[in-house]
């Protein structure tokens, strides 16, 4: 496998997305959309589209860049450092991983339009609070040539804008895969407001027609499509996480600096040295599992399960103790709005819970090691 | 076997080699105090298979794979390195030999010794002939290791050694040391600190054992009464040992962390033991405790491989080290609690259903304090790679 390190590549382009981010979508970029009502900035997405982001698992025939998912990881641990909102996990990662495993020209169009910044997709599979892609009710009962979509999504992450949504659903011949217009008849879209103030949706399929060309791959197939693409978004949402926990500890240690009290810099107190000592030292470990996560999926991806639940769980974990430990030794003024803080605090709890919280990966890696 | 450069082709050459002369018996992946040679004068071979496994890896440089092949190692990369522990694990070999001398005498004289340091002191390790123990602690110099005392004054054609040591590691069983010495008392207390080489069967010389909560006693007290010692047994300048240590020490720091219960990866998951344990039952809180420990084991190999693939890339781990040393050994202990809760009554017994797991569980205790306790390390980081005051 190749070295768990960075590439001269995969540095640049680490440096280039900070530069880039630190301009156009600082943590105060979330802060004014948050404030105006909005879960989106078009004109930001087709700046990264521009660069080459849409399309980073794109294949260049498509317009893509074709990066791989090491490098989504690096793109993503980048807009997690502040908190960038933008349809990159759901778009760029999750469809277009489901794309590329289909090989017709419907698909090849539509990694084309991804790749373009033309087109965005949001994964509709949740139906109850907790994660879980086997149980599935929302049905795809068939009716002459097509089939009629009846029930509910929730937790549909960027589901309130996209433009599309991949369905999971119920069919006769096993689970299926949909890519349907988000405006097709039968379906209403209901805005949830999030605590970590990102567009989110619950969606109702009423009597929502589909026919043999809105299904992904094969009927009762939606495995082969999904597991690459869950766990590509899955280990992209895990590097985000650990850029929120950089970027969370990284505010916290500036302020350890500079913070007085007692006449002294809080940071020369041994109880607060030690506890951002040992935050510093988890984000190292599991920064090893996303790269590690990254090559697997570029690599060897029909095996990388049990290294994409390592790093979710591990990064779900690390982002924890980092906003905890973020707002504790901020004080008092960790608690308030007008500070970023919370921010991250609020963004790690929804990157905790989507596409599996801690408990679901363990259980993956605890099955896939023996136990 | 010659040397081949190719990694595959390593591979079914190693292979073959190792189906040839990897005696049946050392084919068991035993780990016990004695089932590993330890080398040296005074060792006692539990087999003679264990003899003669040591003495063919030996002869091609296997007790040492990485060191160059004119100081008794075979030369490898990482690349080939890790087919060559892909191979051994493969058939469960034991290792053929270990101690302090392969773990960290070598690489501080690879570093900082001269070559004809080089030439002496590392083919008797390589070949298990020297047994070494390291001298650093004092009764008064624990955590704050470079206030050291042991005496070494210059005598014209010699050094003369006087102090005391504590916590040396089978100095009983040891034919050389290495250590600490203040040689200029006047200086600040990292800069009159020298390394030198001092051979245990110089007059002068004592060792008491000490007896540990594990019941065994596998650290000394060492005590040095006007002991003389030839003026070229000084690595690196008189007075910069401090460089040597530290450098030692970072060694030091990765062997336990990475020793820390087989995290490297192709180890069993402590969660499949623990199932065991239990005839294939695991209680809802155990199984969670196991998960976590699991999900911690993996991330911390996969960062010990980080670090070794970025000191191969000209980054070395420096301070970063600390953190492996931290987070390795306080996983283990985590392990250890995890085993011993598994084991229950079983595990109480000293030599019972367990065998040794209650002494071992006890012995964990120690890695979060030698080589620098967890508190020193969380130290080394918030001083040197956070930069945090004080």
């Amino acid at each position: 496998m190749a070295k768990l390190v960075k590439t001269e590549e995969e540095v640049m382009l680490g440096d280039m997305a900070r530069g880039f981010l630190d301009e156009a979508a600082p943590v105060s970029h979330l802060r004014k959309l948050r404030d105006a009502g909005e879960t989106e900035d078009k004109g930001l997405w087709a700046e990264m589209a521009q660069m080459g982001w849409a399309g980073i698992l794109v294949p260049e025939e498509q317009g893509g860049s074709d990066m791989g998912h090491a490098a989504a990881g690096i793109l993503a641990g980048e807009m997690g450092k502040t908190l960038v909102t933008s349809p990159f996990l759901s778009t760029a990662v999750i469809a277009a991983t489901a794309l590329r495993q289909v090989a017709d020209d419907r698909a090849g169009a539509a990694l084309q339009a991804i790749a373009a910044g033309d087109r965005t997709y949001a994964l509709a599979i949740d139906e109850s609070h907790k994660f879980n892609p086997d149980k599935v009710e929302l049905s795809a009962e068939k009716v002459g040539n097509g089939f009629l979509l009846n029930g509910s999504k929730t937790f549909v992450v960027d589901g309130g804008n996209a433009d599309r949504l991949l369905v999971l659903a119920d069919a006769e011949e096993g689970l299926t895969l949909f890519d349907l217009p988000s405006d097709r008849t039968g379906i209403t879209r209901t805005h949830t407001a999030m605590i970590d103030s990102r567009d989110s949706a619950r969606i109702d399929f009423s009597d929502v027609e589909a026919t043999g060309e809105d299904v992904l791959g094969s009927v009762g197939y939606a495995a082969n499509i999904l597991t690459p693409a869950l766990r590509a978004g899955q280990a992209a949402l895990a590097a985000e996480a650990t850029g929120l926990a950089a970027g969370a500890f990284g505010m916290t240690v500036e302020y350890l600096k500079e913070r007085k009290q007692f006449g002294m810099p809080i940071g020369a107190f041994q109880a607060l040295q030690h506890r951002a000592a040992h935050l510093w030292c988890e984000t190292e470990v599991t920064a090893s599992a996303i790269l590690h996560a990254g090559r697997k999926l570029d690599e060897d991806p029909a095996s990388a399960g049990l290294a994409v639940s390592l790093a979710k769980s591990r990064a779900t974990q690390t982002a924890k103790l980092a906003v905890i430990e973020g707002v504790q030794m901020h004080g008092g003024i960790g608690m308030t709005d007008a500070f970023d803080m919370g921010f991250y605090m609020k963004r790690a709890r929804v990157a905790a819970e989507w596409l599996g919280d801690y408990g679901y990966h363990a259980e993956q890696v605890a099955r896939a090691r023996g136990f | 076997m010659q040397e081949i450069f190719d990694p595959e082709a390593f591979r079914s050459a190693l292979r073959a080699w190792l189906e040839e002369n990897c005696p049946e018996e050392m084919r068991d992946n035993a780990q016990s105090e004695t089932s590993i040679c330890w080398g040296g004068k005074r060792w006692t071979f539990e087999s003679d298979a264990q003899k003669t496994w040591l003495e063919r890896c030996a002869a091609e440089g296997l007790t040492v794979p990485t060191w160059p092949r004119a100081y008794g190692g075979a030369g490898l990369d990482r690349a080939r390195e890790k087919v060559f522990h892909e191979e051994m694990a493969r058939i469960n070999a034991r290792s053929p030999l270990q101690s302090f001398g392969i773990w960290m005498l070598g690489p501080a004289l690879l570093h900082f010794g001269t070559e004809e340091q080089k030439l002496h002191y590392l083919p008797p390790i390589a070949r298990g002939e020297v047994r070494w123990c390291q001298g650093y602690s004092e009764p008064g110099a624990g955590s704050d290791l470079a206030s050291l005392q042991t005496k070494c004054e210059d005598k014209g054609d010699h050094w003369l050694v006087n102090g005391q040591k504590i916590w040396t590691s089978y100095a009983d069983q040891a034919d050389w040391i290495f250590v600490l010495v203040r040689t200029d008392r006047e200086a600040p207390k990292h800069k009159g600190i020298s390394f030198i080489l001092l051979d245990m069967e110089s007059e002068g010389v004592t060792t008491r054992p000490i007896q540990l909560i594990s019941g065994k006693s596998p650290f000394c007290e060492t005590f040095f009464d006007d002991v003389k010692v030839p003026k070229e047994q000084v690595v690196g300048d008189v007075n910069r040992g401090w460089d040597v240590a530290k450098y030692l020490l970072t060694h030091e720091r990765q062997m336990i962390s990475a020793g820390a219960g087989g995290l490297a990866g192709g180890g069993r998951a402590l969660g499949a033991v623990l199932s065991e344990d239990n005839g294939g039952e695991l209680d809802t809180v155990l199984r969670a405790e196991a998960m976590q420990a699991e999900v911690d084991a993996l991330a911390i190999g996969l960062t010990l491989e980080r670090y070794k693939d970025q000191a191969e890339a000209g980054q070395g781990a420096g301070d970063a080290s600390a953190m492996l040393k931290y987070m390795g050994t306080e996983l283990n202990k985590q392990r250890y609690e995890l085993l011993m809760s598994s084991g229950g009554s079983d595990a109480l017994e000293w030599d019972g259903p367990t065998g040794g797991r209650p002494s071992d569980w006890l012995r964990t205790k120690a890695n979060s304090i030698e080589g620098g306790t967890s508190e020193v390390m969380l130290g080394i980081v918030s001083k040197r790679v956070l930069g945090l005051p004080g």
